[in-house]
């Protein structure tokens, strides 16, 4: 059995593999928007929380990046059913990708925090602000510029994460890939499309980060880029 | 003493960095309206005498009133109790601060720096914030500026929209932390010049400087700290012409060499 370029184009629009990306899309989405709200909880507990939130943010921390993401999965989702606790696959997938993720994102939130000029904290609350203020409103927006690129290399990562949700039977993209390979057994051209559909889906966010990237620069720009002094 | 007419009266403020004794025992009143400039030797403990008032720094002893509160703190049956976060806060807002370093917030344009507090916090309406802003733009000589970023600014442009950053938020109090030691030289009398009407506009400064030029045009009192302490507290001829303190003879000769 040689290479078929029919069964090549032909699996790259399938419906089942589209459905695949589509799936590998959102749920990479949901998973970093979760992901991202654990990281900004975990990191302020963790540099500005008493000692009990601290310790559960560590612990958190070491927690879910200490073990393979594979393992928490599986855990998660066939494991915990054993104690009474049950999620469905989309639950299970969501709950992993999510709590992995915001344990490495709390600590490239921290870094971007520390990266803040220190006269930044004194001239907001000179100005009056409370700590949710300063943290909303000055330290954070700056520390955005900061977490930018390593919070794109971690969707980046993210994107191609959620092939291992497969094992769970979650249909995303690794999943429809596999199902079509057993199909026709034309294993080789029904992985090298969703391989392509990776590369295809983690170049189109290389664009929108260098979008964002943009966005959150101007303020920072070269001298030459000045804004027009005319409103 | 009249406690109503002081914007400012501290009472026996105590400080120090670990062994290290910044602020011991300072007593000092400045009345509604009043100029004050503080200089010394780096060291000294005049930019912390500055950031204990506006409570960047808590002190270990003593008392600070300051534009009507007593900083850091709420009297609760005659004892002090310390105040949270939230409630310094409600504090500071009468107090505008301007530092070396202008710290001017960069990831949002000067209108924006100027206008974040009062918008934000004391969330008021943002058209007659504007109104305001464009006005204070006007007032320090910028109102050109309004859509830059403050990294597109010069130093004494920067300080000067910090200036009207402070203003923003009708504080009772405007203290200076060395507000041209880190412009170059042509630029200083810009910033300075905005100082200068503001004083005469009435408001209560206190202005860490060693710009003695500004202690004799626009100065009430020029107070010189040394070890800690304040060891002259005169009227600018007086400190100049007739210091009492050995350490302003010392230190007027250093400054006055070049």
């Amino acid at each position: 059995m040689s290479w078929s370029w029919p069964y090549f184009f032909d699996y790259m629009t399938n419906g089942l593999m589209l459905k695949g990306v589509w799936v590998t899309i959102w749920l990479s989405i949901i998973s970093m928007v979760i992901g991202l709200a654990l990281g900004i909880l975990a990191a302020l507990m963790k540099m500005y929380g008493n000692g009990l939130l601290r310790y559960i943010a560590e612990f958190y921390i070491w927690l879910f990046r200490g073990t393979p993401i594979l393992i928490q999965l599986v855990i998660i989702y066939t494991g915990l059913p054993q104690l009474g606790i049950r999620f469905t696959v989309i639950e299970s997938c969501i709950l992993g990708l999510a709590l992995n993720e915001g344990a490495y994102l709390a600590e490239i939130i921290r870094a971007g925090i520390m990266s803040v000029d220190k006269g930044q904290e004194d001239a907001s609350r000179a100005v009056g602000m409370n700590w949710r203020e300063r943290m909303w409103l000055v330290i954070l927006p700056q520390a955005t510029r900061t977490i930018i690129p390593p919070l794109g290399n971690q969707f980046n990562g993210m994107l191609k994460t959620t092939s291992l949700c497969s094992v769970i039977s979650m249909q995303e993209l690794m999943r429809s890939a596999q199902m079509i390979a057993q199909i026709q057994f034309r294993v080789l051209e029904a992985y090298c499309i969703a391989a392509l559909w990776y590369l295809l889906l983690v170049s189109i966010w290389g664009l929108i980060q260098a979008r964002i990237e943009a966005h959150y620069e101007k303020p920072f720009g070269s001298e030459e880029a000045t804004v027009s002094d005319k409103s | 003493m009249n406690d109503i007419e002081n914007v400012v009266s501290l009472k026996n403020v105590k400080k120090a960095f670990g062994k290290n004794v910044v602020l011991d025992g300072i007593d000092l009143d400045v009345r509604k309206g009043e100029v004050v400039v503080i200089c010394g030797r780096s060291g000294s403990g005049k930019s912390t005498l500055l950031r204990c008032i506006d409570q960047l720094e808590t002190i270990d002893s003593g008392e600070i009133r300051a534009a009507g509160h007593l900083m850091g703190f709420r009297e609760v049956k005659g004892k002090l109790v310390s105040l949270s976060d939230a409630a310094v806060a409600r504090q500071q807002r009468d107090i505008g601060m301007v530092f070396q370093n202008f710290n001017l917030f960069p990831h949002v344009s000067v209108l924006e720096n100027i206008m974040l507090a009062p918008t934000k916090i004391l969330k008021r309406s943002r058209s007659e914030v504007e109104q305001e802003a464009l006005a204070l733009l006007e007032k320090v000589g910028l109102p050109d500026k309004r859509n830059a970023y403050p990294r597109q600014l010069s130093g004494g442009q920067q300080q000067r929209i910090a200036i009207a950053r402070a203003l923003a938020m009708k504080p009772k109090l405007m203290l200076f932390d060395e507000p041209t030691s880190a412009l170059d030289p042509e630029m200083i009398s810009e910033v300075l010049d905005v100082m200068v009407d503001l004083s005469k506009a009435g408001m209560t400064m206190i202005v860490v400087t060693h710009e003695m030029g500004f202690a004799r045009a626009a100065a009430d009192r020029v107070i010189l700290m040394h070890n800690a302490s304040i060891v002259e507290d005169a009227a600018p001829q007086e400190f100049f012409e007739n210091p009492k303190s050995e350490h302003t003879q010392l230190f007027l000769s250093k400054i006055l060499q070049h």
